[in-house]
């Protein structure tokens, strides 16, 4: 745990410096502009640049009752600290690789490691170790309704076994961190979308990941609080942690000039740096 | 902190789905205290044998006219016997004897008797009384033989009783088992739905299956015990007002069922109702409950 709070106070104490989180946070109106004209940050991931985090290596996944393969033939190599958007058409395979990523489902071929895992000859009694080193945010937030925004955090850490006094010191922390600082105890159904995706961004961080997944986080939301998510996710990203971000949102996608991996019919169609939604 | 958690989500899911709960609790209830009646015939059988091997006996009756000479000759006959350990003679008298010492709480039976009725027999302990076919094929029709009896066979009979009622205790047993455990199925079924939510977020957040599975396994595992503890209340209440009370006579000719047996059940039925609880919860929750 002290690499938690180790890791939390520099990026706090950074956000006064960082004009990308000054100068816009809480803006009544979202500028898409202002996510320009920030750069990358790598100064938190130099030192672990050149690892890999995620290597997919010609993966097929083809579900029993369906024509043709939901995701075929994946190649992708990610490095720690990326943040990395998949897009693409419904239907095109981008949950699937998710659930391929969470080990819900199980690819018929190819290899998919992540970390130091491989996760394609991943037991079954190993999976849930496996997925604490991963946060995951969908589009439906999957709160819990009769919990606050903080028995919602702290239940993440309950239930993998950690004692309430961790919970006690590190979720007001993190909620702080997210922006809900004094919303803590209120619940799921007392909060808007975004304050109810920040709680879910806080449960899938408070574990300090090695790697987000996000599946269309702001498939629910308006523009303005889409890109308050968004800024959110990329401060997490620069604490070193992986995102990997499913989108539908071409305005997000193009104003953050991110890695792009565009997909259809199950197939990798792109693979661009510093991408747009094209 | 974690236990508390799931002890909470324990009775919570119980009392969500009281109905069902109850039914479970019941059902359970039944089907244990038929498996304990069955256990304690079995056990009773085994009792009965124990209690009677040692006193078990072939009567050879002989005709009320028989001359003392064919008597000597039978008893000679009957002391060269290989399966025959002693003989003993008893008299006309000796019989009107035992036959009233017998039935002293009826004197009218006793009154209604003439000593001279009943038959004079040699009463024997046999070497095996598996044996006692042999002998009586072997006697029945002899010169001045009347009748060879053989306690076993009288016996036979109250054992193929108790085994019917075994039978029938051990099939509403397993019946009501059946739909005791089906029960359980679908109670976790129901608690797996209706927790659906939390036991998403924990596979995501990566709990352990076992603390994942947990909540739903000790529900069963406590209706389990509940209905246990009920089905044996219920055995000791039988002992009481059945077996001891109302019915005595009928259970007379028996040795009592013993309080200790009966004691004993306790930890089997507890133990067998939890563990085939949990397994029951365990497999349904494999098929609900993907990792
Ligand atoms: N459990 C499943 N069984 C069968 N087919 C599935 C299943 N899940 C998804 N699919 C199919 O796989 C394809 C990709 O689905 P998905 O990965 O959800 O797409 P996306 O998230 O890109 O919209 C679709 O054609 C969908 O119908
Ligand atoms: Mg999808």
């Amino acid at each position: 745990m002290g690499r938690l709070t180790m890791r939390t106070s520099p990026v706090r104490m950074k956000s006064r410096r960082n004009p990308f989180v000054d100068v816009t946070y809480g803006a009544e109106t979202a500028e898409y502009a202002t996510l320009v004209l920030e750069p990358p940050d790598r100064r938190w991931a130099s030192a672990d640049r050149l690892r890999l985090v995620i290597q997919l290596e010609g993966v097929t996944k083809h579900y029993p009752r369906s024509n043709r393969p939901s995701v075929e033939d994946f190649n992708v190599f990610i490095d720690k600290g990326e943040f990395v958007f998949f897009i693409g058409p419904t239907g095109a395979g981008k949950s699937t690789m998710i659930k391929l990523l969470l080990r819900e489902e199980v690819p018929d071929k190819g290899k998919i490691t992540v970390g130091d895992t491989d996760v394609t000859r991943l037991r079954r009694w190993k999976v849930p170790a496996y997925r604490r080193s991963i946060g995951c945010v969908f589009q439906d937030f999957r709160l819990l309704p009769n919990r606050t925004a903080a028995e919602n955090v702290a239940f993440a850490l309950e239930v993998i076994g950690k004692p309430r006094s961790v919970a006690r010191r590190v979720v007001p922390e993190v909620l702080e961190l997210v922006g809900l600082g004094g919303k803590e105890h209120r619940y799921p159904h007392e909060l808007s979308g975004g304050e109810q995706q920040r709680v879910a961004v806080a449960r899938a961080f408070v574990n300090r990941p090695l790697l987000l997944l996000a599946d269309e986080p702001t498939g629910n939301l308006d523009p303005d609080t889409s890109i308050e998510i968004m800024r959110l996710l990329d401060r997490i990203s620069r604490t070193g942690t992986t995102i990997l971000m499913v989108t539908h949102d071409s305005n997000i996608v193009n104003q953050m000039r991110r890695r792009v991996i565009e997909i259809e019919n199950g197939q990798i169609v792109r693979d661009q740096a510093r991408g747009v939604y094209g | 902190m974690r236990a508390k958690y799931v002890m909470s989500e324990v009775f919570l899911g119980l009392w969500r789905n009281i109905s069902m709960t109850v039914a479970m609790i019941i059902t359970m209830a039944v089907s244990l205290t038929m498996l304990g009646a069955g256990l304690l015939l079995y056990n009773q059988v085994d009792v009965i044998e124990e209690y009677y091997q040692t006193n078990l006996e072939v009567v050879v009756y002989l005709q009320r006219d028989v001359t003392e000479e064919v008597t000597a000759q039978i008893e000679a006959e009957l002391k060269e016997s290989p399966y025959v350990e002693t003989v003993k003679y008893e008299s006309k008298e000796q019989a009107y004897e035992r036959f009233k010492e017998t039935f002293k709480d009826t004197p009218d039976l006793v009154k209604s008797v003439d000593a001279e009725v009943l038959p004079s027999a040699f009463r024997i302990k046999m070497v095996d009384i598996a044996d006692a076919p042999k002998l009586q094929a072997e006697f029945q029709d002899r010169e001045g033989v009347y009748q060879v009896t053989n306690q076993r066979e009288i016996l036979q009979q109250v054992f193929d009783i108790l085994g019917g009622a075994q039978r029938l205790t051990l099939i509403v047993a397993l019946v009501q088992g059946v739909a005791a455990l089906m029960l359980v199925a679908n109670t976790i079924q129901v608690a797996a739905y209706s927790r659906r939510r939390e036991v998403a977020i924990m596979k995501l957040v990566g709990a352990p299956n076992w603390f994942v599975q947990a909540p739903f396994v000790l529900e069963a595992v406590f209706a389990g015990v509940i209905g246990a503890i009920f089905a044996f209340a219920t055995l000791v209440a039988a002992k009481f007002l059945v077996i001891d009370g109302q019915f005595a006579n009928l259970f007379s000719l028996m040795p009592p069922i013993s309080m200790q047996s009966i004691l004993l059940l306790l930890p089997i039925l507890v133990g067998v109702s939890a563990v085939i609880s949990a397994i029951t919860a365990w497999i349904t929750l494999r098929f609900n409950i993907k990792v």
